[in-house]
């Protein structure tokens, strides 16, 4: 049963489980072991996250090319459901809407530019998808009759979501279950869906054929998969994914802005994301994505006390100011694509394996290695 | 006999035939915007004034593109090259005030000497130590080279964040080179757009007779074509590679030193922000092909000044979708060099 809803694959390493059942539990209960709005707020950005960055790996991880259009296809998702929202009304029928619509254009839009650039070589696809990317944050800044401009879009949502609506009369486990939390639940499960979705996705038939292409693109070509419309279609899902996590970060924040979901700062989020956590494992997505929004929110406080503690020294302290620390994440960044190219989650499944292996040896008297 | 062998290999030597049809186009495009313009000085003066702007884009595109098309490296880093050229120009006219704003001519010009030299030697020794630590490892493996140059790209971002703080820094341009210079009636062209075309031509002349005239471009030819080769020859292929990537940074230092003078406002992200733009260029003109890169930054130069005088909002997006019909035209771009 479990194996069948994680289509198969699982951790293969204890602490790996260990860890993502953690973050399953913590993102499950958020709203009830905390008090306060920062919380749940970071809570709700990691479940958004680990869909988007989820999304992303299927295409960077799993078939083995570089988007950096994929904020704007969350942008799409948010843009879809802002502007749904603020022109129709807070209503349930102009939110579907407004999500029909996002996932339909972001498929498109995804379709065209693969038709465009897969063909030809992958490099091209991520030069031509940072230029279109860019293309549409000047174009979400300066519309803005239609997008709100720079400002962005503020809107409200539909009653049952809004902080003021109570859903029991009573507080259950001390908590007053009010819009916020229903929101944040509908933000929980449409992410833990989306990223159970993808997990099925990539343990498909489907995502091995991606993998193959990955692994070597002629050989896949020669083999009879027709290497441009698997590298579409993957393209499609994914950015599909992405704006879904979008309009679950629009219904969360009931503020959709360039900064809030365009920027480029949130791709190179993404891509560090996926780097650290793990290209090519799903769990890596989990994994990075919590640490990430985790560090985005509480380490620059802790490096703004190591910089006042080495105030004294004047260039250390400004390596270690907190407006820094994205530096240290970019050294991070390089030393695992040498170092780790899969990331934490493939580390932890390699150690756990040459435990397994060792552990097998020493009981068959170390002959095993060679048997086999 | 022997003569007809010599004849063969003659013609097997000569130079395939220059593919004239990408050059017209830049021609056609002016031609058709004269109309449409109306004013003939007007479009003069659009038509110089994008031109000089090409000429910059230009410089900033080649390095990129040389470094693509002899060493098969894709680096995305190459924005933030253009960043260090152009806050290295700081180096020098923070000490040389006086010599911005001296009348003479030779001062202003020694001044604009002094920060290009001082750019493309910063900018040369990023790349060298670049090289070295971020792009050695991953040779022929463009997906990690263009994870590992974005990387490169964020800790330099940083580290100039570190050494010239985060706001924007406004800079003057030598008096000589400021206000603009009547070609005609009617007719003004900035002067400092006139030294980026001299500028521009010279980078494009030099490219061209190092690479097709030179030993080293002999060289650096062969050793793309078959590295193994060169090197039983007994030519180190790694030294001269370096030095071609060595050669591309300073390139982007010292397109960043001329788009810095022409902003005259430098802001970290300034490089980041122009690296679009490049990557439309090398795309439209063909991945690693240098006349390539120049017919597409005059393309999309002119492009970009004439619909931003006809229509102004379609001007935003006019960059992706000239790039978007030259792709359909030409999947590989003007001039396809790609090895696939």
């Amino acid at each position: 049963m479990l194996a069948r809803i994680l289509s198969g694959d699982t951790p293969r390493s204890p602490i790996l489980t260990v860890a993502l059942l953690v973050i399953l539990f913590v993102l499950t209960l958020a709203p009830f072991l905390f008090s306060g709005a920062q919380p749940l707020n970071v809570a709700a950005k990691i479940c958004v996250f680990i869909l988007l960055v989820a999304s992303y790996d299927l295409l960077l991880g799993y078939t083995g090319i570089v988007s950096f259009a994929h904020t704007m296809f969350f942008g799409i998702g948010g843009y879809g459901a802002a502007i749904a929202l603020s022109r129709l009304g807070p209503s349930w029928s102009a939110l579907a809407l407004g999500i029909f619509i996002a996932i339909a254009v972001a498929g498109m839009v995804a379709l065209v530019i693969g038709l465009f650039s897969l063909r030809v070589r992958a490099i091209f696809f991520a030069m031509i998808t940072l230029a279109v990317a860019t293309a549409f944050l000047v174009l979400a800044s300066q519309l803005s009759g239609f997008t709100g401009g720079e400002d962005g879009l503020n809107y409200s949502v539909p009653e049952i979501l809004r902080p003021s609506f109570r859903l029991f009369e009573q507080p259950i486990f001390g908590t007053a279950v009010n819009g916020r939390i229903v929101t944040y639940y509908i933000v929980f499960f449409a992410a833990l869906f989306g990223f159970l979705l993808l997990l099925r996705v990539v343990n498909s038939p489907f995502g091995s054929v991606l993998q193959a292409i990955r692994e070597n693109e002629f050989r896949a070509e020669a083999l009879g998969y027709p290497v441009v419309v698997y590298r579409s279609i993957a393209s499609v899902v994914s950015t599909m994914m992405a704006a879904l996590a979008g309009v679950l970060l629009a219904l969360w924040l009931r503020y959709t802005g360039p900064d809030t979901t365009l920027s480029f700062s949130i791709m190179i989020d993404v891509l560090l994301m996926v780097v650290i956590g793990g290209m090519g494992t799903l769990y890596g997505a989990a994994i990075g994505a919590t640490l990430m929004i985790i560090a985005e929110n509480y380490l620059p406080a802790l490096m703004g006390k190591l910089g006042e503690a080495a105030a004294g020294i004047p260039l250390v302290s400004s390596f270690l100011s907190a407006d820094r620390w994205l530096l240290w994440l970019g050294i991070l960044f390089i030393l695992s694509v040498y170092f780790f190219p899969t990331g934490i989650v493939g580390k932890l499944r390699t150690l756990w394996q040459d435990r397994k292996s060792k552990a097998t040896q020493k009981r068959d008297g170390g002959t095993t290695g060679e048997a086999i | 006999m022997t003569d007809r062998t010599a004849e063969r290999e003659e013609t097997a030597l000569a130079s395939p035939p220059i593919d004239w049809i990408p050059i017209l186009i830049p021609v056609a495009v002016a031609l058709i915007a004269l109309p449409l313009i109306g004013s003939f000085s007007t479009w003069v003066t659009l038509t110089v004034a994008a031109l000089a702007m090409g000429m910059i884009i230009f410089i900033m595109a080649s390095g990129l593109t040389l470094v693509f098309g002899l060493m098969d490296v894709i680096n995305f880093g190459h924005g933030v090259f253009i960043s260090v050229g152009a806050y290295m120009s700081l180096l020098v006219l923070r000490p040389l005030t006086g010599w911005v704003e001296s009348p003479s001519l030779a001062l202003n010009i020694g001044v604009l000497v002094l920060c290009i030299l001082v750019a493309m030697a910063v900018s040369g020794m990023f790349g060298l130590v670049f090289e070295r630590l971020i792009i050695r490892p991953v040779y022929r493996q463009h997906l990690k080279q263009i994870l590992v140059t974005m990387g490169g790209l964020i800790i330099i971002e940083q580290l100039l964040h570190v050494f010239f703080g985060g706001s924007p820094i406004t800079i003057a341009l030598p008096q000589n080179f400021r206000g603009g210079l009547a070609i005609g009636p009617d007719m003004i062209v900035e002067r400092y757009r006139l030294i980026a075309v001299v500028i521009g031509v010279a980078v494009f002349l030099a490219m061209m007779l190092v690479l097709n005239r030179t030993r080293i471009g002999l060289l650096v030819r062969a050793g793309v074509e078959n590295p193994e080769m060169v090197e039983a020859l007994g030519y180190r292929i790694r030294r001269l590679f370096v030095g071609v990537f060595a050669a591309g940074s300073a390139l982007a230092g010292l397109g960043g030193v001329m788009w810095g003078f022409y902003q005259q406002t430098l802001t970290i992200g300034m490089g980041l922000q122009v690296l679009v733009l490049i990557f439309i260029v090398v795309i439209i003109g063909g991945l690693g092909s240098i006349g390539g890169c120049l017919i597409g930054s005059l393309l999309v130069a002119l492009v970009a000044n004439y619909t931003a005088f006809l229509e102004p909002k379609i001007a935003l997006i006019s960059n992706i979708a000239l790039m978007l019909v030259v792709l359909m035209w030409r999947p590989q771009g003007l001039y396809p060099v790609v090895k696939v």
